[in-house]
């Protein structure tokens, strides 16, 4: 395996392959959402206590849940970073930073909006929203510190060790809903037992799910595909690339 | 289909604006973020672009001065 994941240190080998894949996710990005936002939006049956207003699941649920695997591919880039000095891995953290911080903001809002006509407010200090937005706060932190030096390297060494510093909120955000009273519903689909979810909501929910996934995915390649060429700037290789597409 | 007409869609049983809020705020916070990438790249084009032509200059200053001379070659 190392011998054929060895060459992807090397930026422009990962580049070639972002390159590569990248029209790839875009399409699934695309077909899968539209597909999933669409079947949620007219599709789907109305809930039978939260009427329609309960359609705000298939954007709040999929942004909330990779807000969280965002953090945790941010943070397995900052060990790599760390461990093997990586530099491919240190410029994957500016570029899953914002995308992560963008999905929080997403849950945040959602939820805010989902909050007011169920709950009766925007906004509570629970354990889940304030720690969904102490995620926030950590994307914020680590995409300051990344710069906040002069040196590039050593930005990078302290945003990857915030980042996996942070990790210990993502178990706190999972878990808040059975560790605390809390405002917020226990967990639908991500528990060991049946999803407690009508097949006819699970289905569009899933294909959303796919959908935010792949535009994660979709977004932190092109981001990171910036972030070679930005470094690698002053290289033939980059600078042609920057000609052909 | 869940709604009989496009207004009760609209309409989304009385929830209509948190609903369509909603959709609209992730939309515009996830497309501002794909909108930023794109234009990052093309400053990254543009970058480059300058770098090309400074390179390009340097060389053919370095060429120029081969062939004029600036007075210190050693004398023939």
């Amino acid at each position: 395996m190392w011998r054929w994941l060895h060459p992807y240190a090397k930026p422009e080998a990962t580049y070639n392959l972002l390159q590569k894949l990248l029209p790839w996710f875009v399409a699934l990005t695309l077909v899968t959402l539209i597909t999933g936002v669409i079947w949620g939006l007219a599709f789907a049956p109305g809930d039978y206590q939260q009427g329609d207003s309960y359609r705000i699941i298939f954007l709040h649920v999929p942004a909330a849940i990779f807000s969280m695997g965002a953090y945790m591919g941010m943070a397995i880039m900052g060990g790599i970073a760390l461990i093997w000095q990586i530099k491919t891995a240190e410029w994957a953290i500016p570029a899953i930073a914002p995308v992560g911080a963008a999905l929080t903001v997403v849950a945040l809002l959602t939820g805010a909006i989902w909050g007011k006509p169920m709950w009766g407010t925007w906004w509570v200090w629970d354990a889940r929203l304030t720690s969904e937005l102490i995620l926030l706060f950590l994307y914020v932190g680590v995409m300051a510190l990344y710069f906040a030096f002069d040196d590039a390297r050593t930005g990078a060494k302290a945003a990857a060790i915030l980042s996996l510093v942070g990790v210990i909120n993502l178990p706190i955000i999972h878990f808040s809903v059975e560790w605390w009273n809390t405002l917020h519903q226990g967990a639908t689909i991500t528990k060991f037992e049946r999803p407690s979810i009508a097949a006819s909501m699970l289905i569009p929910l899933l294909i959303c799910l796919a959908g935010f996934a792949f535009l994660t995915v979709s977004l932190v390649m092109m981001r990171l595909k910036n972030e070679i060429l930005r470094h690698e700037l002053h290289r033939p290789w980059a600078q042609q690339r920057l000609e052909q597409d | 289909m869940a709604f009989d007409s496009f207004t009760d869609f609209v309409a989304m049983g009385g929830y209509g604006l948190y609903v369509w809020l909603s959709f609209f705020l992730s939309f515009v916070v996830l497309a501002g973020v794909a909108l930023e990438t794109l234009l990052a790249k093309r400053q990254l084009v543009k970058k480059s672009r300058q770098l090309q032509q400074r390179q390009q200059r340097l060389a053919r200053r370095t060429a120029n001065r081969a062939a004029v001379g600036d007075g210190n070659e050693p004398k023939t």
